[in-house]
């Protein structure tokens, strides 16, 4: 919303300069958003005479001017037909601005002349587009400054221009006598009564208008009138500069006049031609499938219930949104009929929103206007029509009534103090109300008839505390709610996360925070992209499916720093996946990638691609790091985004999935664009059982003094038995004193022969009572190998 | 006898080698040594000579002992300095390789709130993304067709025909874990809900995810200047910067009445952003009182309890804090950028430690 500081004047007797309106505003809640003030731009130009201008030596149209300035004559080359001598001009020094060329000036040499500044036209002062020629004043003094000039005589020129942002609760704001009595109400000077209109009706209008009866509530009130004889044209100037100030385009008085009303009033207002108008008008519902060429030339076809108003012929105007073009004003109109109608705003902004229609009829209408100014506005309008274009006026058709929106709320005075915590004065604050136009009746507050924000108590506490300035508000200590050393805030899962997250990181990934949404195809190869999860309205076809899972992200993020030149990554995030539509179907996930090789080269030969026992490795510490058993089950039935053979799940059992690490599939990383290999792990946060409450203690330490011993085993076995199934049975030989049973060594085909490997375990035995005889390693030795043997169908290796 | 002394005493002295040292030791004091040798004649002296001359071949015997394992231990040292001249590394080589992870700064700051709130007794709540109609608005006193509706650039998620319910949203914002959180939890409470909102908005200063963090609080006679307090305090804390100074502007949210604009005082002179000095104001966030329809949506008595709300914008935090010039590279995931704005793993913001390094 833009206003002019001249605009404002029409409402408020002032004599603030404009950044203390400005900053008014602004602390009101009415946000200044920008401050165009003319005076800023123009301040350094002043008045200079030329005294003597002759041809340019070696140019034929260009003239060197002597030109008396308040720094003595200054020689000047103008190419301007107008440069003579005797005129009065407005100059331009060099180290001066000039907004219109965008040019610091410089003293230059035009043809071999140096020229000491220029002699400026009003589109190089962004005045008008005015190019022929320079600027010639009528009056003036030698050192006067222009703008003081322009104040005196053309004072629309020099009209500061604020725009402020407005909340959807201050529709009153939207028009300018909205915003003089905020203002006002602050102390920035005295509102001005509104003027009061009334112009007699010579006849009775020819177009009635009647509401359906099923549409009232959507339209209580409809006021019209017919204006025959006018002249319409372009507006007076006075009219244009200010139209053309808050940004909008003059078109005719008519149209110009009701464009005035919506920016002075917040009221919108619409003019029919009236001979292009086929009989009556009626306001009703849109059967549905009609259509209509609107003001803006574009066709809308109307859904069933939407508000029209219609003649004879058909609808000719879209109720409180936009007019129809058949029946709109133009040059050769002669006839109008002026419509002042009152719109219910829920359904203005149905029906707007469904025809995809933003007119400045629609913003108003449906953020709610005045009802009480619909009957004055009528007569103000029809006054201003009269002015400017002649004619003579019908009486006033009204069909409906004016809705009654009239409410009060309690004034607690003391609410300032308990709710907001500042101290004002009851006086004070039954003033402000009153100053914004609530009637006071003992402790009774009745809100205006322009303000269909205020709903309640609550809210004249909002107003008082505004207009008093929260500025104002000093902070006072929030006390803690426990007395002591303050309790931990987070939950074990808000931990988990954490610790989950920096143990990663501290595995040598970085972390990313990647977008929730991806292309449906992305999301379809990790098991989503379904209509489940689709977005209704994404911002692009790369957003349109939430995701299923955390690798695509990664992946793409992988592919982006591959094709910067970045080929071995560790990349994690930690974040939310979902698998449904429903705001409970989602859970928090920690994945990981590692693409490429293991490091830079090197001298030491360490560097090899990535495997899957890379990600075995981190999918274990994660799972420990957050307080996993040990043991897990492995499942190898792999998601087919994962190598079929080179990964597991890893469970609480096969249904309880805790997370998975493997090698991708060589076609997901293909279609990744990302150049492998890749291996990646993820982690279901939340499916890691959580440890029962319990106290703080470790339980006592388990450690034998007596010397362990080790021994080692290697077994033949078929080359599909997996090691655990060795080593499990291996442990399983004693279990008291079998401590550790690990795999140090694997060897495949060679003299074994098809078909075969050996494995190698190291056992630790750790006696508890005494120390171990060779009796006893032997008979150990013996359970182990017979266990293990029978287990895997293996033998000892010899 | 002293003759003897000082031929092996000089002989271990010369003696180059390990080798050449035990050739002595055998010849002086090994079975068939000198020493020896002259010890077995003991058996023929009278007990005076002996008395004499048995103590003496004692002390020639450990003399002579002591200066062979001295001078092993000399000859050793002098092996092992020789080795060790041998093995110099050119240790300006580089050393094995080892990755390097990094913390995303959004994580890191919104570890760094929660410390801060959680001093203040503040704890974390959470709520999901894809959210209903009514948790996302309506309960946030904004009804369908609310203009304010349209401010918020709203994601939809796809309705089934024959779903007849409302289709869910990409929240907007984090303020809909207050209504959980409320209806969880009741009054007294105290939270902040950071996490990811979703805004359908894509250009220089927005990104279609951001993230926000999301602060409540609610008890019998929580005021307005209450909130001033705990933002000026949290904006101290956070910006590590003592003289953090807030200005409230009245504004309009449709769940918190009055609502308030906050601004922080900064300056840019010289073209840098410098917070807690200087002329100019930043907007940083919106706070306001809970609107008490926002509290009956949560079925918490309007009557007896009030409080206050706000949001923030983590990432906005993020960048104001670490100096980070573009929002949009927060999720392009740049090695490069993660490097350089990341944090070390180990690098824990605590209340007592400090939040930065």
């Amino acid at each position: 919303m833009k206003f002019t500081l001249s605009w404002l004047k029409d409402h408020l007797e002032t004599t603030a300069s404009v950044d203390e309106i400005a900053e008014a505003c602004t602390d009101l809640g009415l946000e200044v958003e920008e401050i165009s003030n003319p005076m800023d731009r123009l301040g350094a130009f002043t008045l200079a005479k030329v005294t003597h201008a002759e041809k340019h030596p070696d140019a034929d149209r260009l003239r060197v001017c002597t030109v008396a300035t308040n720094e003595g004559d200054k020689t000047i080359v103008c190419g301007a037909p107008n440069a003579r001598e005797g005129i009065t001009v407005v100059l331009a020094k060099p180290g001066d601005y000039v907004p219109g060329i965008d040019v610091t000036l410089s003293v230059g040499k035009i043809r071999g002349v140096e020229s000491h500044g220029m002699m400026a036209s009003e589109r190089e002062l962004e005045l008008s587009d005015e190019h022929d020629g320079i600027i010639e004043l009528p009056s003036g003094e030698v050192g006067d400054r222009f703008v003081d000039w322009l104040a005196e005589h053309n004072p629309t020129k020099v009209d500061p221009v604020i725009e402020i942002a407005i909340t959807p609760n201050r529709p009153d704001a939207l028009g300018i006598r909205g915003i003089a009595r905020d203002l006002a109400a602050r102390g920035l000077g005295e509102m001005k009564p509104l003027k009061e209109h009334k112009v007699e009706g010579r006849f009775d209008s020819p177009i009635n208008v009647t509401i359906a009866d099923d549409t009232a509530e959507d339209c209580p009130l409809f006021m019209g009138r017919l204006i025959k004889g006018v002249k319409n044209g372009p507006s007076p100037a006075w009219l244009q500069a200010r139209l053309k100030a808050v940004g909008l385009r003059p078109i005719s008085a008519l149209v110009d006049i009701t464009n005035f009303f919506t920016y002075d009033m917040n009221r919108p207002l619409h003019v029919f031609d009236a001979d292009k108008v086929t009989g009556d008008l009626i306001v009703h519902r849109a059967k549905g499938g009609e259509t209509l060429v609107g003001l803006d030339e574009k066709e809308y076809t109307f859904g069933e219930g939407m508000v029209v108003i219609s003649d004879e012929a058909g609808v000719e105007s879209i109720g409180g949104i936009m007019g129809g073009l058949s029946t709109g004003c133009t040059e050769d109109t002669t006839n109008v009929f002026l419509e002042a109608a009152f719109w219910e705003n829920i359904q203005i902004a149905k029906t707007g929103r469904a025809l995809k229609i933003n007119s400045d009829a629609r913003y108003r209408n449906e953020r709610g206007i005045d009802p009480a100014y619909n009957a004055p506005a009528i007569e103000a309008a029809s006054q201003m029509i009269l002015d400017l274009c002649g004619g003579e006026a019908s009486n006033v058709v009204v069909a409906g009534a004016e809705p009654d929106v009239s409410r009060a709320y309690k004034l607690d005075t003391d609410r300032v103090q308990s709710l907001v915590g500042m101290d004002i004065p009851a006086d004070e604050q039954r003033k402000t109300l009153t100053a914004l136009g609530f009637v006071l009746d003992g402790d009774m507050a009745q809100a205006p008839s322009w303000r269909p924000d205020v709903l309640g108590s609550a809210d004249l506490v909002e107003e008082v505390a505004r207009v008093a300035s929260l500025t104002k508000l000093v902070g006072k200590p929030l006390p803690r709610t426990h007395v002591g050393v303050p309790k931990a805030i987070l939950t074990p899962m808000q931990k988990r996360e954490g610790m989950a997250r920096r143990t990663v990181a501290t595995l040598g990934y970085n972390e990313c925070v990647t977008y929730s949404f991806i292309d449906q195809e992305g999301a379809a190869r990790f098991g989503g992209g379904t209509d489940a999860v689709k977005l209704a309205n994404p911002i692009s076809s790369e957003m349109s499916h939430m995701r299923p899972s955390l690798l695509p992200g990664l992946l793409a993020a992988a592919a982006r720093n591959q094709s910067r030149g970045f080929m071995d990554l560790a990349l994690f995030e930690v974040g939310p996946v979902f698998h449904g539509g429903e705001p409970d179907e989602y859970e928090v996930m920690v994945t990981g990638i590692l693409v490429g090789h293991t490091g830079p080269r090197d001298r030491f030969g360490a560097r090899r691609p990535v495997d899957a026992f890379d990600a075995k490795a981190d999918v274990e510490a994660v799972l420990a790091a957050i307080g996993a058993p040990a043991k897990l089950t492995y499942v190898r039935e792999m998601n087919e985004w994962w190598h079929p053979g080179r990964g597991a799940k890893l469970g609480l059992g096969p249904k309880n999935i805790l997370g998975a690490f493997g090698e991708l599939h060589p076609k997901t990383i293909e279609q990744s664009g990302v150049k492998g290999p890749v291996v990646a792990f993820a982690v279901h946060l939340a499916k890691v059982p959580f440890p029962k409450a319990k106290g703080t203690g470790r339980g006592a330490l388990d450690a034998s003094d007596l010397q362990p011993v080790e021994r080692d085993f290697a077994f033949v076995v078929d080359d599909t038995v997996e090691a655990i199934k060795l080593v499990n049975a291996a442990a399983g030989a004693d279990k008291a004193l079998i401590a550790d049973v690990n795999v140090f060594d694997e060897f495949i085909g060679g003299s074994l022969g098809e078909g075969k490997k050996s494995l190698a375990i190291t056992v630790r035995l750790q006696p508890r009572d005494a120390t171990l005889t060779d009796k006893d390693i032997e008979a150990v030795s013996t359970k182990i190998v017979q266990k293990v043997e029978k287990a895997t169908g293996g033998a000892l290796r010899s | 006898m002293d003759d003897l002394r000082h031929k092996y005493i000089e002989a271990v002295a010369g003696a180059a080698d390990e080798a050449t040292l035990e050739d002595i030791r055998v010849q002086a004091v090994g079975k068939k040594g000198e020493v020896a040798l002259k010890m077995r004649e003991l058996g023929k002296m009278t007990p005076e000579e002996r008395q004499i001359m048995g103590p003496k071949l004692n002390a020639l015997k450990d003399e002579i002992n002591s200066a062979i394992s001295a001078k092993k231990s000399s000859l050793a040292d002098a092996a092992l300095d020789e080795r060790l001249r041998t093995e110099w590394l050119d240790v300006t080589l580089p050393g094995r390789p080892a990755r390097q992870g990094s913390v995303h700064p959004i994580s890191q700051v919104t570890e760094e709130i929660s410390a801060i709130f959680g001093d203040m007794g503040f704890s974390v709540a959470e709520g999901p993304q894809i959210e209903s109609d009514w948790y996302n608005f309506d309960a946030l006193n904004i009804p369908p067709h609310h203009p304010a509706r349209q401010e918020f650039d709203t994601f939809y998620m796809h309705r089934d025909g024959a779903d007849e319910r409302a289709p869910h949203v990409l929240r907007t914002h984090t303020s809909p874990v207050q209504i959980r959180a409320m209806e969880k939890q009741g009054a007294p409470i105290r939270v902040i809900a950071p996490g990811r909102v979703y805004r359908s908005d894509y250009d220089q200063t927005h990104t279609p995810m951001f993230h926000q963090v999301e602060g409540l609080a609610i008890d019998k006679d929580i005021s307005m200047a209450n909130l001033k307090w705990t933002l000026e305090e949290f904006c101290r804390a956070f910006f590590e910067i003592d003289g953090i100074e807030l200005r409230f502007r009245a504004s309009h949210f449709p769940f918190t009445e009055p609502s308030a604009e906050v601004d922080i005082r900064c300056s840019w002179e010289g073209g840098t952003l410098k917070l807690g000095e200087g002329d100019d104001w930043m907007e940083i966030l919106g706070s306001g009182m809970v609107h008490p329809k926002v509290l009956q949506s949560a079925g918490v008595d309007p009557d007896v309890w009030q409080g206050f709300a706000f949001g923030l914008g983590i990432d906005r935090l993020a960048m104001l804090k670490y100096g980070i010039p573009d929002l949009r590279a927060f999720f392009d995931s740049d090695l490069r950028w993660l490097r350089h704005y990341g944090f070390s793993a180990l690098d824990v913001p605590t209340m007592r430690g400090g939040l930065s390094r």
